[in-house]
C-alpha cells in the first residue's frame, strides 16, 4: 500500500524547464485606452468629464494666449489694440522687465552687476550640488558670496576683501590652537576675526573709494533679485544653523539642549510676518540709533531663524530614525564625536532629511514674498504697489500674477527635481 | 551571594598567559532602579576565548558593553589593557580603539562602500594614510574570504557576509581584544558556520576574544572557559568540558537541559 502510495508522491525533475517570453498579447494604443481611460463606467464618465475640463480650458486660454499683446505702453492701448476681443496684455512684462526683475529704484546703468551675479550663482553653487565636479571649484564657491555683495551693493572693493580676510584670519587662528581646546580656539577665531574687521573699518576710512562700484543702499533693492537674495542668502545659512541646532537638541549638556529647545520651540510657535515685522519696526530700538543695522540684514537675520528651527526638526526626525547600532558602531570604533557626526550619522540622517529640507527651502523660496507686508519692493511687492498702481496698467492682474508664479514655479520645481535626482544617486541601501 | 561563591571554580588553572587583558572588580549596574549587573569579578588574560552564555535579560551583553564603554557601569573598576576606564573621553576612545566589537545586527554604515567601511577608523583614528589603510583593509577581507565584495555596499551583502565585513572593521584597527555580541543570532542557520569559521579563525591565532552566544558547539570547540550569567550575575564558570558534562549549579543545568535538550 504505502508502495503505490510513494510512486504517485515521489517525483523528479529530469529536464529542466527554459525560461519563455510572457504571452503575447494585443499591444497598442486602442489597448492603453481601453484598459486605462474607459475600463469601467464611472471611468468612462470621468474620461469624459475630464475631456469636457480641458476643451474649456483651451476655448478659455487658447484665444487669450493667442491674441496676446507684447507691444503696447498701457493697459489702455493694449484694449484698443484688441478691440473688444479676448486677448492677454503681456505688454506690461515686456514694458517693466527691469523693474520685475531689479526692482524700480536700482540704478539703470548698474543692471549688468546683479545680472552677473546671478550668472556666477549657478557656478558657484554648482560644485556643491555635484560631488563628482573637481572640489578646487568649492574655492569659487566660498569667494562668491564677497563678490556677489560687491557687484550687488557696489561701493569699495576693501569691503569684501576686509569681511573675507576677517573670516581667514579667523580661521587661521582657529586652526592653530584648535588641537589643544576646542572652546579656547572658537574664542580665539572671533577676537581675531573681530579685530581683523575692526583694523579693515580704519582702513575702509582712508580707501572708501579704492576701486569702488557705484554705491547702492538696501532700500534700492527690490524685484526678483530681492527674493533670490532672500532666497540663497537663508537658505545656505539656515542649513547649517538647522544641523547645530538639532545636535544640539540630542546634546547631553543641559544648558545647550535648553537653549536649542527654547530656540526652536520659540520660533516655530511665531509667525514669520510677526518676525518680519520685528524686524522692520522693533529690532531697530534695541540698537544704538547710530548703528543703524541694514533692513535687508536684518530681514536676513529673521528668515534665517525662522528656517533654521524648522529645518532643525527636519533633521532632527533624520537623526531619530538611524538606528542606535549607528552610534554604537562609530563609538566602538573610536571615533570621537565630531567624527562620528560628520563622518557616519549625518550623513545618514541628512539623507533621509532630504525630503523636509526640500520642503522647507521651497517653502522658505517663496516666503520671502513676504517682504512685501514690510514695504520692501520685492517682487510681490513690485507688482502690487508700483505697477498695479500706475495709470497706465491698472489692473493688468492676470498677466503680472500669472508671470510671478512662472518665476517662482520656474526655480521651486528646479529645486524639486535636483532633490529627487541627489536622492537617487545617494541611494545605497538597495531595499 | 554565597552559593555563587562556593561554585566558583579557580579560574587562573585556565589562563593562557600570565598578563592580564581585561580586569573587572566588583562592578555594578542599575538601569534606573533595576540592578542589570551585580557584583561581577572577572579576569580575562591574553589569548584567553571566553564564551558568555545564559538566559536573555541575564545581563551578557550589558557586561561586555561596559567593556568598552558602550554602557556605562555605575560602581566597581573595570581595566582594559592598563587603562582604567573613567569617564574621560580621551580614555574611552582610547580603549574602544583597542578593543574591536561585533554587534548582533553588524552595524555596518550603509552609506560608505565595504572597503570605505574597513578604512574608516584606520584614517581618522589611527591617521593611517589612505593608501595603507586600503592595503590592510583587503588583506582583512582576503582574511575573512569577500575581497571581491569591497567595492559594493553593505545592502548588497547577505547576512553573514555582512556579519564578516564586519569582523574584517574591526580588525583593521588591529585590536588585542575582541567583543562579540551574539554574532550570530540575526543570521540564516547556513550562513552561521561561515561566521563561526571566521572566529575560529580567529582563536586560533591567539586573539583574546569575548564572546556572547548561544553556539555551545562553538564554546565546546573554541572556549577555554565558560562562564553562565543569570539575573546580572556570574553563577558558574568552567573549563567548557567540565562545563557541560558536570555543571553545578540547579539554574546552569536547567539551562543547558533547555538548549541542549533537543
Amino acid at each position: 500500500m504505502s508502495d503505490t502510495h510513494a510512486q504517485t508522491v515521489a517525483f523528479v525533475r529530469e529536464t529542466e524547464i527554459p525560461p519563455s517570453p510572457p504571452p503575447a498579447s494585443e499591444a497598442g494604443v486602442i489597448k492603453w485606452l481601453r484598459e486605462n481611460l474607459f475600463s469601467s463606467i464611472a471611468n468612462s464618465i470621468l474620461t469624459i468629464l475630464g475631456l469636457i475640463a480641458v476643451y474649456y480650458i483651451v476655448v478659455g486660454l487658447g484665444p487669450w494666449l493667442a491674441n496676446s499683446i507684447w507691444q503696447s505702453d498701457s493697459l489702455a492701448e493694449c484694449r484698443e489694440i484688441l478691440d473688444g476681443a479676448n486677448g492677454a496684455c503681456f505688454a506690461v512684462i515686456r514694458e517693466r522687465w527691469n523693474q520685475l526683475l531689479f526692482g524700480f529704484r536700482y540704478p539703470v546703468d548698474e543692471y549688468w552687476r546683479p545680472a552677473l551675479a546671478f550668472v556666477l550663482l549657478f557656478v558657484a553653487i554648482l560644485p556643491v550640488l555635484f560631488s563628482h565636479l573637481p572640489r578646487k571649484l568649492l574655492i569659487g564657491t566660498a569667494l562668491y558670496p564677497f563678490l556677489a555683495f560687491w557687484l550687488i551693493w557696489g561701493g569699495s572693493v576693501l569691503i569684501p576683501i576686509v569681511a573675507l580676510l576677517g573670516f581667514v584670519v579667523g580661521a587661521v587662528a582657529y586652526s592653530m590652537i584648535s588641537a589643544r581646546s576646542f572652546v579656547g580656539a572658537i574664542a580665539a577665531a572671533v577676537i581675531a576675526a573681530a579685530a581683523t574687521w575692526w583694523a579693515g573699518g580704519l582702513l575702509l576710512r582712508i580707501g572708501a573709494d579704492f576701486l569702488a562700484l557705484r554705491a547702492v543702499p538696501s532700500r534700492d533693492l527690490g524685484g526678483f533679485m530681492l527674493n533670490m537674495i532672500l532666497g540663497t542668502v537663508c537658505v545656505s545659512l539656515s542649513l547649517p544653523i538647522g544641523i547645530v541646532l538639532a545636535l544640539g537638541r540630542q546634546s547631553n549638556l543641559p544648558i545647550i539642549k535648553v537653549l536649542c529647545v527654547i530656540f526652536i520651540e520659540f520660533v516655530r510657535g511665531v509667525p514669520l510676518i510677526t518676525l518680519l515685522f520685528v524686524a522692520s519696526v522693533i529690532l531697530a530700538y534695541f540698537f544704538p540709533p547710530e548703528s543703524n543695522l541694514d533692513l535687508v540684514l536684518r530681514v536676513i537675520i529673521m528668515i534665517t531663524m525662522f528656517a533654521s528651527a524648522y529645518i532643525a526638526e527636519v533633521i532632527r526626525g533624520g537623526l531619530a530614525a538611524l538606528p542606535r547600532g549607528q552610534y554604537e558602531a562609530a563609538d566602538s570604533l573610536g571615533l570621537d564625536y565630531a567624527q562620528s557626526m560628520r563622518l557616519i550619522i549625518l550623513p545618514q540622517a541628512l539623507k533621509i532629511s532630504i525630503p523636509g529640507i526640500v520642503n522647507v527651502a521651497v517653502g522658505l523660496f517663496k516666503d520671502t514674498t513676504l517682504v512685501a507686508i514690510i514695504s520692501m519692493y520685492d517682487l510681490v511687492g513690485l507688482i502690487r504697489g508700483p505697477i498695479l498702481a500706475s495709470t497706465d496698467w491698472n489692473g493688468v492682474y492676470w498677466e503680472l500674477w500669472s508671470f510671478a508664479a512662472l518665476l517662482f514655479f520656474v526655480i521651486c520645481y528646479g529645486i524639486s527635481q535636483y532633490s529627487q535626482w541627489l536622492e537617487r544617486k545617494l541611494a545605497t541601501d538597495h531595499r | 551571594m554565597a552559593m555563587t561563591e562556593d561554585m566558583q571554580v579557580d579560574t587562573s588553572q585556565m589562563k593562557v598567559s600570565d598578563e592580564v587583558a581585561i580586569s573587572i572588580d566588583n562592578m555594578n549596574k542599575w538601569y534606573g532602579s533595576f540592578h542589570v549587573l551585580r557584583d561581577i569579578d572577572l579576569t580575562v588574560y591574553r589569548g584567553e576565548r571566553i564564551v558568555i552564555c545564559g538566559p536573555s535579560g541575564s545581563g551578557k551583553s550589558t557586561l561586555i558593553r561596559c567593556i568598552n564603554a558602550l554602557e556605562e557601569h555605575q560602581q566597581g573598576r573595570i581595566e582594559v589593557d592598563g587603562t582604567v576606564l573613567s569617564s574621560d573621553l580621551k580614555n574611552i576612545d582610547k580603549i574602544r580603539s583597542e578593543v574591536g566589537m561585533c554587534f548582533q545586527h553588524f552595524n555596518l554604515f550603509p552609506h560608505l562602500t565595504i572597503l570605505e567601511n574597513c578604512t574608516l577608523a584606520p584614517i581618522w583614528v589611527r591617521k593611517t594614510p589612505k593608501k595603507e589603510a586600503e592595503e590592510t583593509a583587503m588583506h582583512f577581507l582576503r582574511k575573512v574570504k569577500i575581497p571581491e565584495q569591497a567595492d559594493k555596499y553593505p545592502g548588497q551583502l547577505s547576512g553573514g557576509q555582512q556579519q564578516r565585513v564586519a569582523i574584517a572593521r574591526s580588525l583593521c584597527m588591529r585590536p588585542r581584544i575582541m567583543l562579540f555580541d551574539e554574532p550570530t543570532s540575526a543570521l540564516d542557520p547556513e550562513m552561521i558556520k561561515e561566521v563561526l569559521d571566521t572566529m575560529i579563525e580567529l582563536a586560533e591565532e591567539g586573539m583574546t576574544m569575548l564572546c556572547v552566544t548561544h553556539e555551545m558547539g562553538f564554546a565546546r570547540q573554541v572556549a577555554n572557559r565558560v562562564i553562565f550569567m543569570d539575573d546580572g550575575q556570574i553563577v558558574e564558570q568552567n573549563e567548557p568540558e567540565a562545563f557541560f558534562s558536570d555543571p553545578q549549579n540547579e539554574r546552569t543545568k536547567l539551562f543547558l537541559s533547555q538548549i541542549l535538550g533537543h
